[in-house]
């Protein structure tokens, strides 16, 4: 096979410089009754060729004509040929963590611009080189606090995306942590009275969505100014990092600590993965951060160059003493951002942030006219809920016209007496106001 | 000029290569691995380049203002000040002189053991980038994403048979995730029964990430000692094995290359006192379609399938850590999994179907492109190709290991497969370690083995070739390590300057960690 280089002569002159018989010897390590005495049942190997068809047949079953309706956590956005062309590159491609600094300076500065970009987003200190993902992220968030404040609650906005406090709750279930779902009012923000009880001197954190998974822009300064009375740590919540470029940074607004997911720069949706979850801080809780940080330094020569650093904090050298046990994480998503930042940089992103939340006031209006309300009263960005009657059937609907019509809120908050209509949906640059216009008409035929 | 040197690039001779300051007095590296001098750039930071004004992308403007329902209080007050501003072949220019800066293993051998380097298909690349995957939403109903799910029902029972278990999750988003996954699993398992445990037995020769699991999962760690033949040994695990102890996490082969083979026993001792056996897959390459963990007594396992199968490694990431189970522990999967009612595939997502279900682990269903990425090579290989894969990987490893081992000491003598570990004590007396070595290497134009680990062998050396490299390759790496042992007994003092060659010389890791700058700073 074409992977495969070997020559019957090179492996005989393998096997004689190895002084082995056949390559079966080679196993011979492995007692006879643990060996496997039969093929794999595994189907028949394809050629190339075939291999492409019998791929695109399976992707041609995927309906992919419309950009999607539904963000809900993976958004549709426009991602530059230069992006992916650049990813590309085997240097970058077919390379991993940068354990060898001198080889890998290509990786590690660019880290380095990622690192940079997340905080400037955030206006927190320090960030991260990636994480697996925005839930992921939000979860290790929750840990650090518990290590900072040494308290066990974790009180978390019933706004935050629902995967992620899924995933939250995955994380702790080893733990004693308690998780304290705190409710939404009827703006759709996290509700303040109610955040302000369940906030005490035994709370570690509290996760708020910025904007959140409703699609609005929750009342993170509030909420944060509850939390710091408390001591408790703030922890901001991004599943849709193009909010960042028109929004207040979370650290400016009094987030601690802010994570989420920045696949909406340079990644695409590959049905949710994989995606590049990101993670800042304040510079005290460097210490505790998670996974693998680049950092800036000098060669024999006093020429700047970069490492992976502090990796005293990591599962490789303590163990488990670690801080996390994160090792490989998303660092090709990560470059996939950073080129697509870089490419925005200050004007493209104030563009691009503009134009979205522009869309979604095209869709309001569109859908306004179709004769359905947004559900919740409180600002949003480029995503909101629209009250459809019943959401489900306008997904199958929709569907059967090949378009992916929204996230039903039902799904997650089964019992709210608005949940049946709720529809939840986004606009982003790929939402022409001709496709609006075809969506709203759609919704309402 | 002469060349005080000695070396000549030998891919372009003619060319008198720049000669960068440090190379002055070092050694003649070989260029065995073909790297010579080339044109390389100096590059500042993306902030630092640019003028205001300028912009990379190309978008319409906005049809509308600001909404008046946002508070200004909740814009951003900044400007974005800090992003650069740079034209689009700016930008491209930039990171294809970062990219310059790496060795892939597109550019040259990559032996790092334990991570499995080997080729990335190209097609693979193609297929997960049709507009069909790579632009489905992972909301999209369940008749928009037949194919997608389709895929992912033929991987999860390819990754079953190939383990040789009952069934398999996708989700985990990487190996240590997989890990994390599996140790969930145990403890849900155990929980049902009415105790979850307290203790995970561990052999010294594991990663790092196997203890950080079991402390995240809330489990004490108790570490074994491996033999002197670099196994673990039935006794050992016996002495330590009490109905307190939830499971033994074995990696096998393990990290020194070698096949534990009392691991039937070993399970067996285990189960008896009710404990699991946890298999760490990453050196699953060493078995493929040889030998199946399923049939060894391990009852669950993780992938890593940018080791194994080949997906890119990214420069750390994204992986995939697909877990495959027993039966006893598939009631507790997380969730999604992919079920399939008559023609028809959907997702299982709602708890009620699986009510002991672990939970989610990350958001939506894993990291769905680097399914399509496996799926493609687990296609193009079929049965043939898998064990073909096993047994070339090992073939690789068992030759560097004859080539090398009368230059470099063979910590242990047991057979390994598809790795070898040697360590530096025929150099030590000269006063060279495995740091010398290793960057003496990439002087020749090899990336170098993972050093220092496994931590049970001091002054590591720890090579794994892959069954995609060729002969000749191995040939010129084993070249270059028999160049580097005679250039420690000739003249030590040259390998504590390596690498030479490299755009950047060693670098000061001590200062980064001391004085930590993790970012750019604007003004």
């Amino acid at each position: 096979m074409r992977y495969h280089p070997h020559t019957p002569e090179d492996v005989r002159a393998m096997l004689e410089t190895i002084g082995a018989k056949s390559i079966s010897d080679l196993h011979a390590s492995i007692p006879e009754p643990l060996r496997l005495s039969r093929p794999l049942d595994l189907p028949p190997a394809l050629d190339e060729i075939a291999l492409l068809a019998e791929l695109r047949r399976l992707a041609a079953r995927n309906d992919t004509r419309h950009p999607p309706f539904a963000g809900a956590g993976a958004y549709p956005h426009h991602v530059p040929p230069a992006v992916d062309q650049l990813l590309l590159r085997g240097e970058f491609f077919t390379a991993y963590t940068p354990y060898q600094p001198e080889v890998s300076q290509g990786t590690l500065q660019a880290l380095f611009e990622w690192q940079t970009f997340i905080c400037l987003l955030t206006s927190l200190e320090v960030a991260n080189a990636s994480m697996y993902d925005g839930a992921s992220a939000a979860a290790e968030a929750a840990l650090l606090a518990g290590r900072v404040t040494g308290r066990r609650k974790v009180v978390v906005s019933a706004a935050v995306h629902p995967e992620y406090r899924k995933v939250l709750a995955t994380y702790l279930r080893s733990t004693d942590d308690a998780i304290i779902t705190v409710p939404f009012g009827p703006d759709g923000r996290t509700d303040l009275d109610a955040l302000a009880r369940a906030v005490d001197g035994d709370t570690a954190c509290v996760l708020v969505g910025y904007p959140n998974f409703l699609g609005v822009v929750d009342a993170l300064p509030e909420a944060a100014a509850l939390a710091r009375k408390a001591g408790a740590l703030t922890i901001a919540v991004t599943a849709e990092a193009v909010a960042l470029g028109l929004l207040a940074p979370p650290g400016a607004l009094g987030a601690d600590v802010a994570v989420g997911s920045a696949q909406s720069f340079g990644n695409p949706l590959t049905f949710g993965g994989p995606a590049p979850g990101f993670f800042a801080a304040r510079e005290a809780h460097l210490r505790q951060l998670p996974g693998r940080i680049a950092g800036e330094t000098v060669d024999r020569h006093g020429r700047r160059g970069f490492v992976l650093t502090l990796s005293t904090r990591e599962q490789h050298i303590r163990r488990e003493k670690a801080t996390s046990n994160i090792c490989t994480n998303a660092g090709l998503c990560a470059l996939a951002a950073t080129i697509h930042l870089s490419l925005l940089g200050r004007r493209g992103l104030d563009q691009l942030a503009r134009l979205n939340h522009a869309r979604l006031q095209l869709l309001r209006d569109a859908l306004g006219r179709a004769g359905f309300a947004p559900v919740f009263s409180g600002p949003v960005f480029n995503e909101q809920a629209f009250d459809v009657g019943d959401a489900e059937a306008a997904v199958a609907k929709l569907a059967r016209r090949g378009i992916v019509a929204g996230a039903p809120l039902a799904r997650w908050y089964p019992d709210r007496p608005w949940a049946k209509g709720a529809l939840l949906c986004c606009a982003t640059e790929l939402h022409s106001p001709e496709l609006i216009e075809l969506f709203a008409r759609a919704l309402r035929d | 000029m002469a060349n005080p040197t000695g070396w000549k690039p030998t891919m372009n001779p003619g060319v008198d290569a720049p000669k960068a300051p440090e190379a002055a007095g070092a050694p003649a590296p070989t260029g065995l691995g073909g790297a010579t001098r080339g044109l390389v750039h100096e590059e500042k930071l993306v902030f630092e380049q640019g003028s205001p004004g300028r912009c990379g992308v190309s978008l319409p403007r906005p049809e509308r203002g600001l909404d008046p329902a946002l508070p200004a209080a909740l814009l951003r007050g900044d400007g974005l000040a800090g992003l650069p501003e740079l034209s689009e072949l700016e930008v491209v220019r930039h990171f294809t002189h970062l990219s310059t800066w790496n060795h892939g293993i597109d550019t040259g051998f990559y032996p790092l053991g334990s991570c499995t380097m080997k080729y990335n298909p190209k097609s693979s690349e193609a297929v997960a980038r049709l507009p069909g995957f790579a632009d489905l939403h992972p909301l999209a109903p369940a008749e928009l994403c037949q194919g997608a799910l389709e895929l992912m029902y033929g991987l999860e029972r390819a990754l079953s048979e190939i383990a040789g278990m009952d069934a398999t999750t996708l989700t985990p988003a990487a190996g240590a995730q997989g890990e994390l996954c599996g140790l969930m699993l145990i403890r849900a398992y155990h929980t049902a029964r009415g105790n979850p445990r307290k203790k995970v037995l561990i052999p010294d020769t594991a990663h790092g990430t196997n203890p950080a699991t079991s402390a995240l999962n809330g489990y004490a760690v108790v570490q074994l000692a491996s033999g002197p033949d670099g196994r673990l040994h039935p006794e050992a695990v016996a002495a330590a094995m009490d109905e307190d102890v939830a499971a033994i996490m074995i990696t096998n082969p393990n990290t020194l290359g070698v096949f534990e083979r009392h691991v039937a026993e070993i399970a067996e001792i285990v189960h008896a006192k009710g404990g699991l056996v946890y298999g760490d897959g990453a050196n699953m390459n060493a078995l493929l379609g040889v030998a199946r963990p399923g049939d060894m007594g391990f009852d669950v396992m993780q992938y890593n399938l940018h080791k194994t199968f080949a997906t890119p490694h990214g420069g750390g990431g994204p992986g995939s850590g697909p877990v495959a189970v027993k039966k006893v522990l598939e009631p507790f999967l997380p969730l999604p999994v992919v079920v399939k009612d008559g023609t028809e595939y959907r997702l299982v997502t709602d708890p009620a179907e699986r009510p002991a279900t672990i939970g989610k682990l990350r958001e939506f269903w894993g990291n769905f492109a680097m399914f399509v990425r496996a799926w493609a090579l687990v296609r193009e290989w079929g049965p043939e190709g898998a064990r073909a894969t096993g047994e070339l990987a090992v073939l690789n490893a068992s030759y560097l290991r004859a080539r090398l081992r009368e230059a470099y000491h063979l910590p242990y003598e047991t057979e390994s497969l598809h790795e070898v570990v040697f360590d530096d004590r025929n150099q030590k007396a000269a006063g060279v370690v495995t740091m010398d070595v290793a960057k003496r290497l990439i002087d020749h134009g090899f990336h170098p083995p993972t050093i220092y680990f496994p931590l049970v062998v001091q002054g590591a050396l720890m090579i794994e070739p892959t069954e995609t490299e060729s002969k000749e390759t191995l040939d010129a790496f084993a070249e270059a390590m028999l160049a580097i042992a005679e250039e420690a007994r000739r003249d030590p003092d040259a390998l504590h300057a390596a690498p030479v060659r490299p755009f950047r010389a060693r670098l000061d890791e001590t200062r980064a960690a001391r004085r930590p700058v993790l970012r750019w700073r604007p003004g």
